[in-house]
């Protein structure tokens, strides 16, 4: 849409926000565009006759698609089905928010519900109830969270320096994919060794087509799963390649060689594939979640998934999306709760979209944080990334909420990088698949993504991974290697996950390792019933969740106004003079200046040092004819009191306030104390020039003039945001100075430079 | 499991810590065998990282008696398939993927197949039901 189109000029404002890229769909059941509760979907129904079910949702067995047939015939719980059916969906819903319905209660009542009743349950919750009913029903109770490392060159060697940065920042799951099928293995050798630097559990996974994602898997490259795609409708199954058997048979290859698997669902992928049904997205995500269940699966990847974007452009799009994840934990279904694609180019629509689920917490905050930058994230870009990442930290701050990840001082990660680099470098050396020059390697320590790399290209990498299938090499020959080389620690670790696929006990629901010990929905259940229940952080876990770039205390203040101070000293000095006297020069203007002003405090939150502020408040009097006499106000530190008293004692009645901080203000004798000429309280926006334009209107008023008032540009900047911090430790600094009862002192000033 | 364990999960897992002696891998070894020593020197190889059948049956147990009956099944699924080799375990969910069996009779006979040679006779049902049911839905025609 070209600007011209618009007549009001505030559409021109909101046509260059990057809001103005989204494109929102009209609701339209009939072409399946459509939440929930489309006109098309089916009334809850369950007809049972002598243990067989007969009618499902209000289709008769013999029209059974594939999906209804799996969930008729695997899905219920026959004992609880009429008690369940016959409640009333509303007060279902409000049971799910009730903190007095034990979560195992709900889990059972909804054996005995059709997918068209759960999805009618979850319409009669709002976003927030949503969120509540999530803390309650989610399945493991420490929350967690899961990245995607990828690049756009399939670099193991920045991969793994990318994965230690991952496992540095705290996520518990590595999701990796290829931009070129075939290098699957070595991306997930990479992610496997990178992770290993830093800690035990950390679990892998390659995204690949199903079958070589398994024989990846089976060389003990990867430890679980989660890409196994089903469908709500028949049609799009099959689209994707796949059956309800074939994906049940395939969940089960994966319990028996010992690895975790999830399967993925999502809004919209129905949509895409062009076979919806006409019906709504909730509806045909029921279907999804009780076949899961119906297959065995521990848990499941879902809440729009590849979909989100189209699921957020339709009305109650996010609200959808949330329910999805809802109705997993109510399954008792690991969640790895979606927000894993950009769904919107607007950053206020991506943070408003993770905040419910940061309130509630989830198994996995995200089902893939892009841990890397945009342009290296080979699944495309994610709710959240690299560029996001202390966006994420900041949000986990500042309402004290659980997102899995923490602050990392830089010296640790370049610390971890270098020694993934290192490691990842000597297996690929020792199993003659390439070597790297030390410039090679340090480009890749320091990169932020691959555009700043000079390691491997895909072509070579290419080449690697047809080796590694020649000679059919395995995690041993990895193990081996890192050993071989010095890196026993990281054998350890790769050891440990290895021996998950033994001892089996990862395979339990919400299973992530932390600190080589599985904590699992059986070790560690949900238990939320209230305040004070549940996830509850720990003293320790609160101070890591605190910690952040450009925390500024207020030490860190004062040693910055120190070193400007000394150096100041050479600039200018002062000299009390005794306490100052009223004057009687019709033409003198007196400017009083705040008990720390050159004493503690040395520049404005501006950034201009206090000796040029004083200088530039002279000469603009000067210059109007005036003549400036300078006090230190020692009974407060407040701005309108110090432009009061100073016009008090100025011949002219007018004198200028101004605080250490730069804030300042032009005051007449005889006005009230808020009822100033002019005020700057702008202070980190007023330059050296304003404050002689400042002193030179003082000087105008003295003189009985009317000065057009000094004007300071101000363009909407946050200047709390960025000066708050810093305004209020300095303001304290100034009031711990406060004499009470003092009276000011008339000061001698001198400038080293002339003036 | 025994029944007094029934009554307390949190006795027996997570196996591999608290338990670990019930803990056998593929070879037969203790899990306490998996050490880096043990595969450097050979003593132990990539064969030995392997959940076992009675391993499953455990976790199944667990999964049971934690309230999720559907996972334990799969689980069981899982144990009946742990000694199929991986190429025909990757034969048969490709015949199931759809289109590329030609008949219902083709997945009877891979489901008799489990049956018989692997004793795989829940996983053997599970083929047999998708056998009805495809050719019910007509998941048979070609797709490339």
């Amino acid at each position: 849409m070209s600007p011209s189109q618009n007549n009001w000029a505030r559409y021109d404002l909101w046509d260059e926000r990057h809001l103005s890229h989204d494109r929102f769909a009209v609701e339209d059941p009939e072409n399946g565009f459509c939440a929930s509760a489309s006109p098309y979907d089916p009334k809850p129904s369950l007809v049972i006759e002598a243990g067989r079910i007969v009618e499902m949702d209000g289709v008769q067995a013999s029209e059974f698609d594939m999906i209804d047939e799996f969930i008729a015939r695997h899905y219920f719980d026959l004992t609880i089905a009429e008690e369940a059916m016959a409640l009333d969906s509303r007060e279902f819903a409000r049971m799910l928010v009730d903190v007095n319905v034990p979560r195992a209660r709900l889990v059972k009542l909804s054996r005995g519900m059709t997918p068209a009743k759960l999805a009618e349950v979850l319409g009669h919750l709002n976003t927030l109830e949503l969120a509540f009913a999530n803390s309650k029903l989610r399945c493991r109770r420490q929350p967690s969270n899961q990245a995607h490392v990828t690049n756009a060159k399939d670099d193991p060697v920045q991969m793994a320096a990318d994965a230690a940065t991952a496992a540095l920042y705290g996520f518990d799951e590595i999701e990796t994919t290829v931009r070129v099928a075939r290098n699957g293995r070595t991306n997930a050798i990479a992610c496997a060794v990178g992770a290993a630097v830093v800690r035990d559990g950390v679990l892998i996974q390659c995204s690949l087509e199903e079958a070589e994602e398994l024989r990846i898997a089976l060389a003990g490259f990867t430890s679980y799963t989660e890409t196994m795609s089903v469908y709500g409708t028949e049609a799009s199954f099959i689209d994707g390649d796949d059956t309800p058997w074939s994906k049940a048979f395939l969940t089960a290859v994966y319990a028996a060689r010992g690895l975790k698997a999830r399967c993925t669902s999502g809004s919209s992928a129905e949509l895409l594939m062009g076979f919806h049904e006409r019906k709504s997205m909730l509806y045909l995500e029921a279907r999804c979640v009780c076949l899961q269940r119906a297959m065995g699966v521990q848990g499941t990847q879902n809440g729009g998934i590849d979909g989100a974007p189209l699921t957020s452009s339709v009305p109650r799009g996010g609200w959808e999306l949330l329910a999805e994840n809802v109705l997993a934990a109510l399954l008792d279904l690991e969640c790895a709760s979606g927000n894993d694609t950009r769904h919107s180019e607007s950053e206020i629509r991506v943070g408003a979209k993770i905040m419910p689920y940061l309130m509630s917490g989830t198994d996995f905050i995200c089902s893939g944080f892009g841990s890397i930058p945009k342009y290296d994230n080979s699944f495309n870009a994610s709710l959240f990334n690299a560029e996001e990442m202390e966006d994420f930290l900041a949000l986990q701050r500042e309402f004290q909420v659980e997102g899995g990840l923490q602050h990392v001082p830089e010296d640790q990660l370049l610390a971890a990088r270098a020694r993934a680099i290192e490691a990842i470098s000597a297996v690929l050396e020792t199993l003659n698949l390439g070597r790297l020059t030390e410039a090679q390697k340090k480009s890749v320590l320091y990169a932020n993504g691959s555009d700043e790399t000079t390691s491997y290209m895909p072509g070579e990498v290419a080449g690697m991974n047809a080796a590694l299938i020649e000679r059919n090499i395995t995690f041993v020959e990895v193990v081996q290697a890192l050993a071989a080389r010095g890196f026993t620690t990281e054998a350890a670790r790769l050891l440990s996950i290895a021996r998950q696929r033994v001892t089996g006990d990862y395979l339990q629901t919400s299973a992530i390792i932390r600190d080589g010990r599985v904590v699992s929905a059986v070790n560690d259940p949900n238990r939320y019933s209230g305040p004070g229940t549940g996830y509850v952080m720990t003293e320790e876990r609160r101070q890591a969740i605190n910690r952040i770039r450009r925390e500024v205390s207020k030490q860190d203040v004062l040693a910055g106004e120190g070193i400007s101070g000394q150096k100041d000293s050479r600039r200018w000095r002062f000299e009390s003079k005794g306490e100052a006297r009223k004057g009687d020069d019709p033409r003198e203007v007196v400017i009083g200046i705040s008990p720390g002003f050159g004493v503690k405090l040395h520049k404005t939150t501006g950034g201009v040092p206090l000796y040029k502020v004083l200088a530039a408040l002279l000469v603009g009097i000067r210059e109007k004819g005036c003549h400036p006499r300078v006090v230190r106000v020692r009974h407060t530190a407040d701005t309108s009191f110090l432009g009061l008293t100073a016009a008090r004692l100025a011949g002219s009645g007018v004198g200028i306030g101004i605080q250490g901080k730069g804030t300042t203000v032009i005051h007449r004798h005889d006005q009230a104390p808020h009822m100033n000429l002019e005020l700057f309280s702008q202070a980190p926006l007023i330059g050296e020039a304003d404050y002689r334009l400042i002193g030179g209107n003082a000087a105008r008023y003295a003189l009985g003039q009317s000065p057009v008032p000094v004007s300071i540009p101000y363009r909407g900047q946050a200047l709390g945001a960025r000066f708050h911090v810093q305004t209020a430790m300095l303001y304290a600094i100034e009031t711990s100075m406060i004499e009470p009862g003092q009276n000011p002192e008339a000061l001698e000033v001198e400038f080293y430079d002339g003036r | 499991m025994m029944d007094d364990e029934k009554t307390n999960i949190e006795a027996i897992y997570p196996l591999g810590e608290k338990q670990p002696d019930r803990v056998r891998t593929r070879n037969g070894r203790p899990l306490a065998d998996l050490t880096l020593d043990n595969l450097l020197t050979g003593y132990v190889a990539a064969s030995d990282f392997g959940i076992t059948a009675e391993g499953l049956r455990l976790q199944a147990a667990i999964a049971e008696q934690a309230g999720r009956p559907n996972l334990a099944q799969n689980l069981r699924r899982g144990a009946e398939l742990v000694e199929i080799p991986d190429d025909v375990l990757l034969g048969v969910y490709e015949l199931l993927r759809p289109g590329r069996a030609q008949s219902a009779d083709d997945i009877r006979v891979a489901a008799n197949q489990l049956r018989e040679i692997y004793a795989a006779k829940e996983t053997a049902s599970l083929l047999e039901e998708a056998a009805l049911v495809y050719e019910r839905r007509g998941i048979f025609q070609r797709r490339f």
